[in-house]
């Protein structure tokens, strides 16, 4: 299939950015997105352009790195996927496809579709742990009995791969659905109990400082993240929050 | 020339680590804030090395070229870690894990250090439990297990089809913990482009920052080396876009000796290739194996049929399908060991029986599992279990339970339901248990360098079992080399900060400078990406899932031309002081070039075959792989000498003290 694409160039940071179009010819339906950018790039190179620069790694869904803001809507138009594992099969013959970075004031744009997310790693450094060494000088892991349906629930928090779709989806630009992946999953098990009052203080004073916005419960977070995170995991961490500022 | 000495500790095989660990030196606490150490990789082996060294209180830089630490490719390891915890009561032990690793790998992997790795497999799980990793439990509340391929044992703990990921964000957790603190100095972006030695020692690393192109110089008191494996020197491989050579070759350059480079992992069930667009090959896990059935039909008609469209699968009667693996390894069936999987899949396919277009294709099939787990749970909720449509219904959703997000990954590729029918399968590039060498200590051949997980070469002989990469990324980190460097840094304690000024470091940066320029101002025409396929495709008709000596040769020839033509030819746009992911590609992809060519020799070298390195010289008469153990039990070690065509070998008798050698059958 032929395409039309419209892709937002900025060469770096400090530069204003700009939508350039490009045409594509003969798209594979069994292509991955990613696949047709490569062929994309390949083609600006042979006319001397300089190539799209997007982030992208394992193409298997699950690093993460990947990211792109497709027809706006964070990954694409397909569920519970990433772009890499988006398909052009999703598209049709003769279709125009606008292509943007991740938006968000935390966010800045490096170049092109590439963004920087290391805020999220800053959030994660403030609390996203268990404090205990890495000895390995602990107890059994069967000493630790943990109720399977609690235990689902943490993995399916702990999925999170943390590529902020969920911050780019949101119209207040939030980071609320990460971080309290983050904070649920622990919260779940007794492992984390411990310091949980901490965790979660720590954590959202993070987020605010990074400069991401408040949730207002609109619940698009939810719709876009490739790896189903519920907003339930917000709703626990609001719980957790409040608990642990009576508790001070 | 550097020695090659193993250093193996003496006494019995159960003693050694815990008798080396009474004996190593140590550095005292006041001391270790005086010592840098430097990580390259962030992957299982580097996230927990980076965290327990930082805990111990050395100052650590770690560098990824990722966006983030939790981005390395540990993340997309799907089925499990082995541990011999023995908590299914089915007979495992500290032992067996180790025998079992030692056969797996057909014999050519070193005793001391697999049995240290199934000592420490133990701790592993406890320690991750206590982080807070998200385990598979029971309804019990207890940790549950599954079965890999090559044992009679579940020892797999997992966490759905997603182990790797919760592993690596455990140990990114406690790196995070770190780096809050101040002790992990963390670079994202930042690929290292050399190596700095002075006067013997490795004292630093020449890093370029991707976003900026600057290129700066780091210095340590050591340097420890865990930047995976160099499967995408096939183009196609299950590794991710960014997973490289470039650090461990680097080192290689700079005098650490390359151990085992042709023994690679082909994995029996990856998705298979749709076209020539493909960039990178999805692998399904191994764990689908203990559920699934691997066939093809007996008859051609019926490949021919099904390659045309005018017949299904799932159409084809029970009599009709050649359930191979089950044919051939009774005892094992489909859990027999990848290489033994993935050449069955080949022979069946080189036979005519391929079932898709490109006849690179076998089933994995799961109608029988879901019809076993449909009646169990009928039975459990004392349903009908003559009812086909409530089994189905409740044998699907015991599979959905258990891989889940494999079948919807399949789904989203191949754009056909696994849970109607079954799965199309081809065996792809998927681990290198070849490496750095190292000696029991995790030491390169250059002191001060150490190399761990999948970028070393010593645990995994011929052929890695499932379940063990991510065993033993992290019995590195966590337990192995936060003992074993001190017993090197111990002589460090004086030698106060490193220089980044010494000449040494001037030279390294000029010579990266001078490689960047090189690209830049060639102004070829072909893209980099057309040399790496084309390498791609050398590596895998000749060096793939079976060799031969004229193949060999062929393909050392064919790379010699072809790097040469990618210096003249290669086209390398924009500048140097950008994010320009071409450029960084070019100068991992001139490093594939080199090692590919080394590969080849090396596979070229031992005409004998083991584990995953089949030479079609060397086999029985059933088409199994025939060893050599008379001339052949050594580890190989090249050490460079510029040109990888003038590689010097070096070889390491392998002693088996403990474990008798066999003929490896699953028979």
């Amino acid at each position: 299939m032929n395409l039309t694409l419209k892709v937002w160039r900025q060469p770096n940071s400090e530069t204003k950015g700009k939508i350039e179009t490009y045409k594509i010819k003969d798209v594979s339906p069994d292509m991955s997105f990613l696949e047709m950018m490569d062929v994309l790039n390949e083609q600006l190179m042979s006319e001397k352009i300089d190539p799209i620069a997007f982030d992208h790694d394992c193409r298997e869904g699950i690093c993460g790195m990947c990211s792109m803001f497709i027809n706006g809507e964070a990954h694409g138009p397909d569920r519970l996927v990433t772009t890499c594992q988006l398909h052009m099969r999703k598209f049709k013959d003769g279709d125009t496809i606008t292509i943007e970075p991740f938006r968000a004031k935390a966010f800045p744009v490096i170049k092109d579709l590439a963004v920087d997310r290391s805020a999220f790693d800053r959030i994660q450094q403030a609390g996203g742990f268990v404090s205990i060494n890495t000895s390995g000088n602990t107890q059994d892991a069967n000493a630790i009995p943990i109720d399977k349906h609690d235990a689902d629930k943490a993995f399916d928090s702990a999925t999170c791969i943390g590529c902020g779709a969920c911050v780019a989806t949101c119209k207040n630009a939030s980071a609320m659905l990460f971080v309290s992946a983050k904070v649920s999953q622990y919260a779940l098990l007794p492992q984390g109990k411990v310091e949980a009052t901490d965790r979660v203080l720590n954590m959202v004073n993070q987020m605010d400082e990074e400069g991401f916005g408040n949730c207002t419960n609109t619940g698009a977070c939810e719709v876009e993240c490739p790896k189903g995170i519920s907003l339930e995991n917000i709703a626990r961490m609001n719980r957790e929050y409040l608990y642990a500022s009576l508790k001070g | 020339m550097a020695k090659l000495e193993s250093k193996i500790p003496n006494g019995p095989v159960a003693e050694k680590w815990t008798k080396h660990k009474g004996k190593i030196n140590l550095v005292s606490p006041a001391n270790k804030r005086l010592i840098d150490v430097i990580v390259v990789g962030t992957g299982l082996a580097g996230a927990s090395a980076s965290a327990t060294l930082a805990e111990l209180g050395y100052n650590v830089k770690t560098f990824c070229f990722q966006d983030s630490p939790r981005r390395a490719h540990s993340i997309a390891a799907q089925g499990g870690i082995n541990a011999a915890k023995n908590y299914q009561g089915d007979g495992d032990s500290t032992y067996r894990l180790f025998y079992d690793t030692i056969k797996g790998g057909d014999y050519r992997s070193r005793e001391a250090n697999v049995h240290r790795l199934a000592e420490v497999s133990t701790n592993i799980i406890d320690q991750c439990v206590a982080q807070g990793v998200p385990f598979a439990r029971d309804y019990g509340g207890l940790l549950d297990n599954r079965s890999f391929g090559g044992v009679l044992v579940s020892r797999t703990f997992y966490a759905k089809g997603q182990t790797g990921q919760q592993l690596l964000l455990g140990a990114y957790s406690a790196m995070n913990r770190q780096i809050g603190r101040g002790k992990i100095q963390m670079f994202n972006r930042h690929e290292m482009m050399d190596i700095v030695v002075i006067d013997g020692k490795a004292r630093g690393i020449i890093t370029r920052n991707l976003v900026n192109g600057n290129i700066e110089r780091h210095g340590a008191h050591a340097v420890v080396i865990a930047s995976g494996g160099y499967g995408n020197v096939f183009f196609l491989s299950t590794n991710a876009m960014g997973s490289n050579v470039s650090a461990t070759w680097k080192i290689h350059k700079k005098g650490a000796y390359f151990a085992n480079p042709c023994f690679t992992q082909i994995h029996p069930t990856c998705i298979p290739v749709s076209g020539d667009h493909q960039s990178k090959l999805t692998l399904m896990s191994e764990s689908l194996r203990n559920d699934g059935r691997i066939w093809v039909p007996k008859k051609l008609e019926d490949v021919k049929a099904i390659r045309e469209g005018s017949l299904k699968p799932t159409e084809i009667k029970e009599e009709d399908r050649d359930y191979y693996l089950e044919r051939r390894y009774p005892a094992f069936g489909n859990l027999v060991p990848r290489d033994v999987a993935s050449r069955a899949a080949k022979e069946r396919c080189d036979a005519g029986f391929g079932v898709n277009k490109t006849g690179e294709a076998v089933y994995l099939d799961f109608a029988s599992a879901i019809t076993r787990y449909g009646k169990e749970q009928a039975h459990v909720k004392g349903l009908n279990e003559d009812d086909p449509i409530l089994v189905k219904k409740l044998g699907q959703q015991v599979v959905r339970a258990k891989y889940g997000n494999l079948f919807q990954m399949y789904e989203k590729i191949v754009d056909q339901n696994p849970y109607e029918t079954p799965m199309m399968i081809y065996p792809a590039v998927h681990y290198t248990m070849g490496g750095v060498w190292v000696d029991y200590n995790l030491m390169t051949t250059i002191p001060g360098c150490y190399a761990i997980g999948e970028a070393n070469f010593s645990d995994h002989g011929a052929n890695r079992l499932g379940a063990s990469a991510l065993m033993q990324g992290l019995a590195d980190g966590y337990f192995v080399l936060p003992y074993t460097i001190g017993d090197y840094l111990a002589d460090d304690i004086r030698t106060g900060p490193i220089d980044t000024n010494h000449p040494e470091f001037e030279k390294a940066e000029a010579a990266v400078n001078a490689q960047i320029e090189g690209f830049l101002s060639n102004h070829g025409k072909n893209s980099v990406d057309f040399y790496h396929r084309k390498l791609g495709k050398i590596m895998w008709d000749k060096c793939g899932m079976s060799r031969n000596e004229k193949g060999l040769r062929q393909a050392i020839k064919e790379i010699n031309e072809l790097r040469e033509d990618f210096y003249k030819n290669v086209n390398v746009p924009g500048k140097s002081n950008e994010f320009n992911e071409q450029l960084a590609k070019a100068g991992r992809v001139a490093d594939f070039l080199e090692l590919g060519e080394l590969f080849a020799r090396d596979a070229l070298e031992r005409t004998e075959s083991c584990g995953g390195h089949f030479r079609e010289e060397s086999q029985t008469p059933e088409g199994e792989a025939l060893r050599d153990d008379k001339n052949f039990t050594f580890v190989s070690a090249w050490e460079s000498k510029g040109n990888p065509s003038k590689a010097k070998l070096h070889k390491e008798d392998l002693k088996y003290e403990e474990i008798e050698v066999r003929t490896r059958s699953y028979k």
